[in-house]
């Protein structure tokens, strides 16, 4: 047995956000310790504080092992399930030694740690049309389907919706409206069953919609912040290629030529043409793209940004104009990836219920790097170096 | 005030399937739950689900072996509609979008489980309860025109008309502190266990006994309530649960001495007997000396020969319990566990539609009791109980709706009853007002878990449950004084908690006066004092209501027979 889970209670100071509508007070710190052996939960710490000192203190939470999605709260400014966060490891990332703990973001608080999922991760959950939309005719007995992708959408399944990657989202931040990671992962949970009818409707509806797919601005927190490796920003990509790739889904919000734009542009230049991009995510590869109106209009509205990269020496004016130049042997080698990748038959995805080689399980900072990686369709398992999408 | 054809109190797997049946068949559903649904403890079954699929099975088969895991005390008719009905249910299941692991064929693939004579357990990796969970609840969400959701509501007692009927139920919003009568036609209690009422237990802290309490207050006789399931595979320190799919994949169970105890008890079936008999035969390791770990009290679950791969595909869930709960990695290293609390088998008598014996009144899932696990249930078998009789409760529900008027009645007086309740709850004096000085409702819990822990567990005998029923008959005076620290209306927890408490005591109390009732040893009710099985006095379901010969606040015994249709009581050796 590990022998750190041998040893004894400690002494821990909690600080808990409090809020009492009722009071007609702002929100305000609390702070309690508790006496705990170190490998125990912020969850039991809290409910020790609420049991022996302040039943008021306001959690949700029941099955204290991260399965029933309930105690997701920010254990010092992060989004965590207060029941999978262990005291010793808060305290060591704890300003001043104190464990924060404070009620989720981009939700609203009822009370102290509580806040209004359905206003916000609910509703954006029925956003998506959360059930199966089952083939016809339906078989007398199951439906016949691969084993991995039944696996492969498990990932999806396994989301407990706890709404930590909601509290996180940036993009959501700024676009409340933005559908966001946990329901889009749910999307994928049906786009990715081959039970379901309705794959290009709904990936049409989620790419046309301005708050849909391609509001996504790549930043990872939800990856960070998912307590059971769902992956929703993985999945997010998933049904962006699903939407470009297999349906070549074109949607009014210009999302499927960015991208094409982006990844186009990296591969003539080896580096981003950043001024090639919005004629590009416009027009297409093509002279006239420079004159697509809103083309124009958006390198217009740009060009302060350009601008003042320039002034500071972020980018030299001949840059600017005409792109990076990288060493032909680099460039060639950039250009060699994308053939690589290109060339195969069939897109490799990630997906954590598939197990792979032994040394990357073994590697101790979480599954995200011990990911393996599977055949989309296929049953073969693959070379495991090979790892990664499609660019 | 809320009208609906059917109300049902309990949003985990019986309460969403009960759900979705009565709404197919026409009628106007409502839904509360004191949590958002998907959190309901459902979620926490891991293994599977069993059912004959197998072309090579027969439910005839996944029949008997349930009635021999009940230790006859079953009721067999109740199996035999469970069992039958079984494939159908998990294909529809199915084409309701559960991802169900596949074969290479591509068929639902099949593992062994304990107490089965063949694989007969559909699983999705071990998140099987998750998986149905939130299927049912996307196909609530598709039905959100005919399924009405109160979700965090929190049900405080039944409504009965003067005719003694079923009529509805007085709830919180929780949210809010706002009191409702809902008026139904009928009541489907599916609100779970009581497993807090035993510290410590797998079950989550929601899982109090409202349904059981509340059915009981209401005259409803309870059944089987000395059959208290320990799951054999259970974390040390935290209780929690460790899937029997672990030992179904090929784990096998270790002493001190590093011997498969398990041949002593089950030289077939080994780590996969039925359940009572694994964690007897792990208790008697850890009583005669032979545990693990620092104070002898562990045994050994060994994981690591089953193959890497397949570990990580199949019993991912329990590879990062064991990692964050016990810092231990189940792939390379055994992990201590140890017989744990886990599941009443007992619960609201019910038929085979879920009806009890109060007309307007059904329960379904863990709070019922039909009977179908009898002494002891078998793994898997509970998340198939609470999909057939869930379904079944809703449409028999459904039906009986269409054929009657909504009930008039006047549920004033019960909400001003348990809204009254509640303010007295909150009025209770810190310091007792000159008497003795009250305890907090989280001192009071934790000594009735400890208390039913320590005397109502795996081995019990008179001695030690007279104790338990000492202790829960002071516990319940305390009760009644319990202080609370949130006076407010919104999310108060603290109230409900005192009120949960109170729930726990019933199911607690009538647990023990049936463990001493009981005078011999069957399942899960192990008496050293009488260790024999005793079919001749003992073939019989101990059924308690409240008041009657036993004194008004009193539990009252009676017997009802055992239902045997094909299989008679032989000696169980697994």
């Amino acid at each position: 047995m590990a022998e750190v889970y041998d040893r004894p209670p400690e002494k821990f100071k909690l600080r808990l956000r409090r809020y009492d509508p009722e009071s007609g007070d702002a929100p305000y710190w609390d702070e309690h310790t508790v006496e705990l052996e170190p490998h125990r939960s912020v969850l039991e710490a809290v409910l020790q504080a609420k049991d022996r000192y302040d039943g008021s203190i306001g959690i949700r939470c029941s099955c204290r092992q991260a399965i029933c999605g309930s105690c997701g709260v920010r254990v010092n400014g992060e989004p965590a399930l207060a029941c999978h966060t262990h005291l010793d490891a808060a305290k060591a990332g704890a300003r001043e030694g104190v464990i924060e703990v404070e009620p989720m973001g981009n939700m609203s608080v009822i009370k102290d740690l509580i806040v209004d999922m359905d206003a916000v991760h609910w509703k954006k959950i029925q956003r998506v049309t959360p059930w199966l939309i089952a083939k016809q005719p339906v078989p007398e007995r199951e439906y016949i389907v691969s084993k991995e992708s039944m696996v492969d959408v498990t990932q999806t399944m396994a989301c407990i919706q706890c709404g930590a990657c909601v509290s996180d989202c940036l993009a959501m931040e700024v676009d409340p409206g933005f559908i966001g990671p946990a329901a889009l992962a749910k999307a994928y949970r049906f786009v990715g069953d081959p039970r379901d009818d309705q794959q290009f409707e709904r990936l049409n509806d989620l790419a046309q919609d301005p708050q849909g797919i391609f509001d996504c601005t790549h930043c990872f927190k939800c990856v960070e912040a998912c307590p059971k490796d769902v992956n929703p920003m993985g999945q997010i990509m998933r049904l962006r290629r699903i939407a470009t790739s297999d349906h070549h889904i074109v949607d009014q919000n210009n999302g499927e030529r960015h991208e094409a734009a982006l990844t186009g542009l990296v591969r003539d230049y080896g580096l981003l043409h950043e001024a090639e991009l919005i004629p590009r995510s416009y027009g297409g590869n093509s002279w006239f793209a420079k004159f697509h109106p809103a083309a124009g209009k958006e390198l217009l509205s740009s060009l302060p940004t350009a601008l003042k990269g320039v002034l500071r020496g972020k980018i030299g004016l001949k840059t600017a104009v005409f792109g990076h130049k990288i060493p032909s042997r680099d460039l060639k080698a950039v250009q060699s990836i994308y053939d690589k990748i290109e060339s195969r038959p069939e897109r490799y995805e990630l997906n954590l219920y598939i197990a792979g080689e032994d040394e990357q399980l073994e590697k101790p900072s979480g599954d995200a790097v011990a990911a393996a990686v599977t055949h989309e369709s296929g049953g073969k398992e693959p070379d495991t170096t090979e790892q990664g999408g499609r660019a | 005030m809320p009208e609906h054809d059917v109300l049902i109190i309990g949003a985990g797997l019986a309460g969403q399937r009960a759900a979705l049946a009565a709404a197919q068949a026409g009628a106007s559903v409502a839904i509360m739950s004191k949590v958002h649904p998907v959190r309901s403890h459902s979620v926490a079954a891991a293994g599977g689900i069993n059912a004959a699929i197998s072309v090579d099975d027969d439910w005839h088969s996944h029949a008997y072996d349930t009635v021999k895991g009940s230790d006859y005390l079953g009721d067999q008719d109740a199996i035999e509609i469970m069992c039958s009905e079984a494939p159908q249910e998990v294909m529809d299941l199915e084409h309701m979008g559960v991802t169900f692991h596949r074969n290479e064929e591509g068929e639902m693939d099949l593992r062994a489980f304990g107490g089965a004579s063949m694989k007969r357990t559909a699983y999705v990796a071990d998140i099987t309860g998750q998986a149905l969970l939130h299927v049912l609840y996307e196909q609530l969400m598709k039905h959100h025109e005919t399924v009405a959701r109160y979700e965090e509501w929190f049900a405080t007692s039944l409504l009965l008309g003067e005719d003694g009927l079923c009529c509805g139920a007085i709830a919180r919003e929780v949210r809010s502190g706002h009191m409702e009568a809902f008026t139904a036609k009928n009541v489907i209690l599916a609100c779970g266990g009581a497993g807090q009422a035993y510290k410590p237990t797998t079950n989550g802290l929601i899982v109090t006994g409202d349904g059981i309490a509340m059915a009981y207050r209401a005259g409803a006789p309870l059944m089987d309530m000395e059959m208290v399931q320990y799951h054999p595979t259970t974390l040390v320190e935290t209780g929690i649960l460790i899937t029997e799919g672990a030992r179904g994949e090929g784990a096998h169970l270790l002493n001190a001495a590093g011997e498969r105890f398990m041949e002593k008890s089950a030289p077939n079936k080994m780590e996969l007997a039925s359940r009572d008999v694994v964690s007897r035969a792990e208790q008697i390791e850890i009583d005669e000396g032979r545990g693990v770990g620092p104070d002898g009290a562990g045994i050994f679950l060994d994981v690591s020969v089953v193959p890497r791969k397949r570990t990580l595909e199949a019993l991912r869930e329990i590879v990062n319990l064991g990692r964050d709960f016990a810092g231990v990695d189940i792939t390379r290293e055994p992990i201590m566990i140890r017989p744990g609390q886990h599941y009443i088998m007992g619960g609201v008598k019910t038929d085979v539609d879920g009806r009890t014996p109060i007309e307007g009144l059904y329960a379904a899932g863990e709070v019922a009791c039909v009977s179908v696990h009898g002494g002891n249930r078998l793994g898997a078998n509970s998340l198939l109980d609470t999909l057939i009789f869930g379904r079944r409760a809703g449409e028999h529900a459904a039906a009986r709706a269409a054929s009657m008027a909504m009930p008039g009645v006047d549920a004033n007086a019960g909400l001003r009853r348990d809204a009254a309740r509640i303010d007295a709850i909150l009025a209770r004096d810190r310091d007792g007002g000159g008497s003795a000085s009250p305890r907090r409702v989280s001192e009071i819990k934790s000594e009735l878990g400890e208390t039913m822990n320590r005397h109502v567990a795996v081995f019990r005998n008179e001695q030690g449950l007279q104790s338990a029923l000492e202790t829960i008959g002071r516990l319940k005076e305390e009760a009644e004084r319990a202080y609370v620290d949130d006076r407010g209306t919104v999310f108060n927890q603290d109230v409900l908690g005192a009120i949960e408490l109170d729930f726990m005591i019933d199911c607690a109390e009538t647990t023990v006066v049936a463990a001493i009732e009981r005078k011999e040893s069957r399942g899960a009710q192990y008496r050293t004092d009488f260790p024999e099985r005793n079919d001749e006095q003992w073939l019989k379901h101990i059924d308690i209501s409240l008041g009657g010969d036993g004194g008004a606040g009193r539990p009252h015994i009676t017997y009802s027979p055992v239902t045997i249709t094909q299989w008679q009581p032989e000696e169980r050796k697994y």
